[in-house]
């Protein structure tokens, strides 16, 4: 599985990085990073909340 | 369980509907949102729904996504009534049975006395408010926001963006105390002054005068400010008035426990639940998007499956966006210690709040990058002198050379 980011959406609030550090970050200069291309059966749920939990709704699954 | 209810068509309601679902709920489920408009977002509503740019209204789902959920959607109508031992809701005349309720009605804005008689006298809480907000914008109105907390702060942003004269009233000499605390709530302050607006704390309104329409807003001391918008930002109420007299306990919000249960069968959500939040072993009513969103969908989960219901641990966070700037607060102000990296004036700073022991709060100004690290310090209870030295680390990372410490910040004025 792998994670989609709007960027005409993400604004850097980071929500993403609260939920799961080990895949998203934002950088030094506010972006958001994605930590790993592909999402472990195991880190699915988290990425789950990340998608829920992000205020400007940028993130999903990739097709 | 065959039926759920949700009261409240917002953030903290559709995620309710959408949370219950997506853990196989197959019964009926019933959304009863007072406003008429599909759920929207209301974050954007102070920000980008202001600019000088074609509006776009911030719905969630259009009709068709919503139809996905399976819901039995009832838009424009209040909740006016609760009787937990009947497992009934009444909506007027009407009365919906539960066996599972989450309730999400939200806060109301606090107005000022007098203010319905004007026009250009507006909250901002709606879509509608927004509108008429906006409308008043484009028109070139000379704007007074009364209130000078996050959502006036954001009006006045959206003001000077288009270029517009306006001017902000704070009845306290310090703004934004209760939320970030004196220091902070002084440099935040510092923007204002920086944009081209004017902020006048200490300042109590006694009437809004006009004609028909808002023409000038009189001060206590006799003066008074031209102005054709007024927005009155002072805070919101959480709607529990529908309440009375269903045995809920309600105190500045819906009392519940740690599981947001209210009642046996009842849940709440948002910001009209005060739960009791075991990060800091205390009630707490949040306004913010990320417990909305998480509690809504949470109190269905608990709701439909009270046997196993989770607690909800958070540590709070909001943002706001005022002119360029981004302002970002983990946690709680409240602390004995308080320590400061970088200044407003250099265009960034962290702020750390702890309460003798431990880190329990974080603000970042235009530091994107450093509060959400800040936030998982908060949640690990790591100790003060822990903090501090990541905080002085990030802080020595930055691309200019930053102060630390209270230079040029003083609280108690603005």
């Amino acid at each position: 599985m792998r994670i989609s980011v709007d960027r005409t959406k993400c604004t850097g609030l980071g929500i993403c990085e609260s939920i799961a550090p080990d895949i998203f970050e934002i950088d030094d200069s506010g972006d958001l990073v994605l930590l790993r291309e592909e999402v472990t059966a195991e880190q699915r749920a988290l990425v789950e909340q990340a998608i829920e939990g992000c205020p400007t709704f940028a993130l999903k699954w990739a097709q | 369980m065959n039926r759920l209810v949700i009261v409240g068509a917002s953030l903290a309601g559709l995620r309710a509907a959408e949370s219950a679902r997506r853990t196989g709920f197959d019964g009926t489920i019933t959304l009863i949102g007072a406003e008429s408009h599909l759920p929207y977002d209301r974050p954007p509503l102070s920000k980008a729904y202001l600019d000088d740019t074609e509006p776009e209204i911030p719905f969630y789902r259009g009709r068709g996504e919503l139809a996905e959920l399976n819901i039995d959607l009832r838009l424009g109508r209040s909740a006016t009534g609760l009787d937990t031992s009947a497992r009934t809701v009444e909506i007027g005349d009407d009365t919906v049975e539960y066996d599972a309720l989450v309730i999400a009605t939200g806060a109301s804005a606090r107005t000022l006395p007098g203010a319905e008689r004007l026009a250009g006298v507006h909250t901002l809480r709606t879509l509608d408010d927004a509108r008429a907000v906006r409308a008043a914008l484009d028109a070139g109105a000379r704007t007074v926001v009364i209130g000078a907390g996050f959502i006036g702060s954001e009006v006045a942003s959206a003001a000077r963006k288009r270029g517009l004269p306006v001017t902000i009233l704070e009845a306290l000499p310090t703004p934004l105390v209760r939320a970030v605390g004196p220091a902070m709530g002084t440099a935040c302050a510092a923007l204002h002054a920086a944009n081209g607006t004017e902020l006048r704390c200490d300042t109590a309104v006694s009437a809004l005068e006009g004609n028909g329409s808002v023409e000038r807003v009189r001060l206590s001391d006799g003066t008074a400010i031209g102005a054709d918008l007024v927005v009155v930002g002072v805070g919101a109420d959480p709607n529990t008035d529908w309440l009375n007299g269903s045995g809920l306990t309600v105190d500045n919000g819906i009392v519940c426990d740690a599981t947001l249960a209210a009642a046996p069968g009842v849940y709440a959500a948002g910001d009209v639940a005060r739960w009791h939040n075991p990060a800091f072993d205390r009630l707490m009513r949040l306004e913010h998007w990320t417990s909305a969103q998480e509690q809504g969908a949470l109190a269905a989960r608990n709701a439909l499956d009270p046997a196993n219901a989770q607690p909800y641990s958070a540590i709070p966070y909001f943002w706001s966006d005022w002119y360029d700037s981004r302002i970002q607060f983990a946690g709680i102000p409240a602390g004995t210690e308080f320590e400061l990296f970088g200044s407003v004036g250099a265009g960034r700073l962290l702020a750390l709040y702890g309460d003798g022991e431990r880190l329990v709060g974080a603000l970042a100004l235009n530091r994107q990058p450093d509060i959400m690290k800040l936030r998982a310090l908060i949640a690990k209870r790591t100790p003060w002198a822990a903090a501090l030295d990541f905080a002085a680390d990030r802080a020595a990372a930055w691309p200019v050379a930053v102060s630390r410490g209270f230079a040029g910040v003083r609280s108690g004025s603005c």
